[in-house]
């Protein structure tokens, strides 16, 4: 693209994007886009860039090393060599980069539908919390049930269980739905393996993690096991936690948890975290102890 | 959380004996908000041992009490004691592995083994061992090239190809340093099979036993090996001079592109550190080493040392033998150490059956180890899935669960191993389903035609070691 070129193209984005042209110094026809790089094809069909797997997309050109750079790439999720295109990301990094965003943001704002709550079998019980905005700004609400609830939960769970088993949506609805299924089945079969009952499933909406510190008062449960929708980040907006404490009441310190994070496809699969939390769960109740005292 | 494991290494091979003592540091790698994830992060050799001649009573046998006699004094001046010794292996390699007697040389050092060692040969085992006694996998994985390591002994060369840090093939050469022996004055004292079958096809100069060897002929020899060492390389042009050494049942194929060549064994030090005597071990070695040094195609090319040399095998089998399994595995009621598993491996069509379908296909290959009427213990080899459902976990389970029912019967323990990371939930799964000992462990690939020993828990009864012995020989191997 030759100077000229470049100032033609310049002059039509500052008319797309404030509304006005300036003086022009250049007549459009000088300005000829550069033939599209190769995406489309003959097909007529774009490549949906959110298949593309980031470990195996390398973008530098004329590389010295390409395939020792991937046997590198192959270990990190990180977006790493992107090329450029003059001091800037490539078309496709920086749509990538959107997709993901995009992504990690639907998962917060998303609800994990009802119908899904049903088709588990898990009991639906919802905490303070009104909607997302108010779930979002006000993480004390999203610890604390209503009287109703309250009485749902207690009803689902009894008085004394060994394990409350729990799912919430947390931050990732997204998450819930892809491995929370498995993922709790994992757990249930488990804790059958070792002679545990495993009880019933109560659906948290609106949930955060202090939650089961309230579950724990309600029900005097010996363990509370909460699997939850992390906070969605641009590698994947699906990572599920794992928080499982010995016996929790409200106030109880951080440090009495264990946690179990990094549940995803690309991270510890569903149900092998499941089996995992069920041994978990077994040693708490054989120890009496959860977080930094089980160590 | 760190613990220590004593390994041991003993290698009997053509020409030498040595023992190595090392200490194998387990630690836990994953951040302590996830899933335990335990490896070997320290291998370090304790002791080394001196380098002895093996012992032999004829050319076709090992003197088994010589052998005996050599690894008890090793013992007794490393100062450690055979019960503090958790794993390890004891291998006969090259030559020495065809002598009538090595079955019964190794059941007589069981003794100094500890409870857990493998008592093995096979030239596949032997080129991988030695290719990472000499470092050649950590090379290739932390230089993101393709290393081929050259293991020299006195009978065999051991080829093995690694790229990025993963196994590609192994390969095995009839080119050492003790194919011929010469005596003191300079007379041939001996001429193995191989050579014999050279000289008569034409391919290099006579020799013969009780005569004065020419310098002239053992150098041309010596050309020749290296010839074939050349094009096993993909170095040199041509093919003739390798495949008239390839060690009879194997196969080997040349990389595509140049790769770093790393050399151990004992000819290696020849190469890099050449005796002034050219007769000083009596043998071909210093002149094949001068050989290899003066070769034009390896200068060209890019050459290492091993990180080990002579003793690059029995560092291999020390440190190197022992894997573990994945941290996340399920076992019940089983007595450790199981040794000598044959696996049996479904085919990967096969592994995407379930239920009864699935059951049929491991009862079908039941019973190919169904020898003599009676079952005899086997472990299933799985691929696995990554990322199954939960439902999927259930069929699998059940399917083996069921196909394994007349080897539960037999009293024979249940044992899966998976690659996939996927063997706790299966476990779990299964424990139901099957009555008495149960173990499924995953992070371990296997082949039809491998065994696996597996020891005593460690890391707080999180993980196995487990050793793999791969015992056919392979053309051309996947990793």
């Amino acid at each position: 693209m030759n100077e000229q070129e470049l100032r033609a193209l310049v002059e039509r984005m500052i008319v797309e994007l404030a509304g006005q042209a300036p003086t022009p110094q250049v007549k459009g026809a000088d300005y000829h886009p550069m033939e599209p790089e190769g995406a489309a094809g003959g097909s007529g069909c774009l490549e949906d860039i959110a298949q593309v797997d980031l470990r195996q997309q390398y973008l530098v050109k004329e590389p010295r090393n390409a395939s020792a750079f991937l046997d590198l790439k192959r270990r990190t999720p990180a977006r790493l060599g992107v090329g450029r295109a003059g001091a800037r990301y490539r078309t496709a990094t920086m749509l990538r980069m959107r997709c993901d965003h995009a992504a990690a943001q639907d998962s917060v704002f998303s609800h994990v539908a009802e119908e899904f709550v049903q088709k588990n079998g898990w009991t639906f019980s919802q905490t303070l919390c009104k909607e997302k905005d108010e779930y979002l700004t006000r993480p004390d609400r999203g610890r604390r049930f209503d009287e109703q609830n309250q009485a749902v939960i207690q009803k689902t769970f009894g008085q004394g269980p060994k394990v409350a088993l729990v799912v919430g949506d947390g931050l990732s609805s997204a998450a819930i739905e892809a491995n929370a299924p498995d993922c709790m089945q994992a757990i249930r079969s488990g804790l059958e393996s070792y002679g545990i009952q495993p009880g019933p499933v109560l659906f948290v909406k609106y949930c955060r993690v202090g939650a089961g510190d309230h579950i724990g008062d309600l029900t005097g449960a010996e363990v509370v096991c909460m699997l939850v929708g992390e906070r969605p980040g641009l590698v994947t907006a699906e990572s599920m936690s794992a928080y499982v404490t010995y016996k929790p009441y409200t106030g109880i310190p951080e440090s009495k948890r264990t946690v179990v994070s990094n549940i995803h496809r690309q991270g510890t699969s569903a149900v092998e975290a499941g089996a995992h939390i069920a041994e978990l769960i077994k040693t708490m109740l054989e120890r009496k102890a959860s977080g930094i005292d089980l160590r | 959380m760190r613990e220590q494991l004593l390994s041991v290494g003993i290698d009997i091979g053509t020409s030498t004996t040595q023992l190595v003592i090392s200490r194998l540091t387990l630690e836990n790698r994953a951040n302590p908000f996830s899933v335990p994830r335990v490896d070997i992060s320290e291998r370090e050799v304790l002791y080394r041992s001196e380098i002895h001649f093996t012992p032999l009573k004829s050319d076709v046998r090992i003197d088994g009490p010589g052998v005996r006699a050599i690894v008890a004094e090793e013992y007794q001046k490393s100062g450690f004691r055979p019960q503090e010794v958790a794993t390890g292996a004891v291998i006969i390699t090259g030559e020495t592995a065809r002598k009538e007697n090595a079955q019964e040389v190794l059941s007589a050092l069981a003794e100094f083994a500890g409870d857990f060692v493998v008592a093995t040969a096979g030239p596949d085992l032997e080129s991988i061992l030695a290719a990472r006694g000499a470092g050649a996998d950590v090379y290739s994985r932390e230089h993101h090239v393709q290393v081929l390591n050259f293991d020299i002994g006195g009978g065999t060369s051991n080829l093995a190809l690694y790229s990025h840090g993963e196994l590609v093939r192994t390969g095995c050469l009839d080119v050492g340093g003790r194919l011929v022996k010469l005596d003191a004055e300079g007379r041939v004292s001996y001429l193995s099979p191989v050579i014999k079958r050279l000289i008569m096809e034409g391919r290099c100069p006579a020799l013969e036993v009780g005569r004065q060897a020419q310098e002239q002929a053992l150098e041309a020899l010596a050309a020749y090996l290296t010839r074939a060492l050349e094009q096993a390389a993909g170095l040199a042009p041509g093919r003739e001079e390798m495949e008239s050494l390839l060690t009879q049942g194997t196969g080997w194929e040349p990389p595509e592109a140049a790769p770093v060549c790393s050399f151990s064994g004992g000819v290696a030090d020849c190469i890099y550190m050449p005796p002034e005597d050219r007769l000083a071990f009596g043998d071909l070695g210093v002149m094949l080493g001068g050989a290899i040094r003066r070769s034009p195609w390896f200068q060209k090319g890019v050459t290492r040392p091993g990180a080990e040399t002579i003793r690059a095998t029995v560092v291999g089998a020390g440190s190197h033998a022992t894997e573990l399994s994945g941290s996340t595995i399920f076992y019940r009621d089983i007595q450790f150490p199981l040794k000598n598993l044959p696996i049996l491996k479904l085919t990967a069509q096969e592994e995407t059956l379930d239920g009864a379908a699935l059951a049929e296909a491991v009862r079908k290959k039941l019973g190919w180890f169904d020898g003599a009427g009676a079952l005899s213990p086997v472990a299933l080899g799985l691929r696995g899935e990554r990322a199954p459902s939960y439902a999927r976990i259930q069929a699998v389970a059940k399917g083996i669960a069921q196909g394994l029912e007349a080897l539960c019967r037999a009293g024979c323990p249940a044992v899966v191993a998976v690659e996939a990371d996927m063997a706790k939930a299966l476990g779990q799964a299964m424990a139901p389903l099957v009555p008495g000992p149960l173990l499924c462990l995953d992070g371990v690939g296997v082949d039809n035609g491998d065994y696996i020993d597996v020891g005593e828990p460690a890391a707080e009864g999180r993980v196995l070691p487990v050793i793999v012995k791969t015992l056919v020989f392979h053309t051309t191997q996947g990793s």
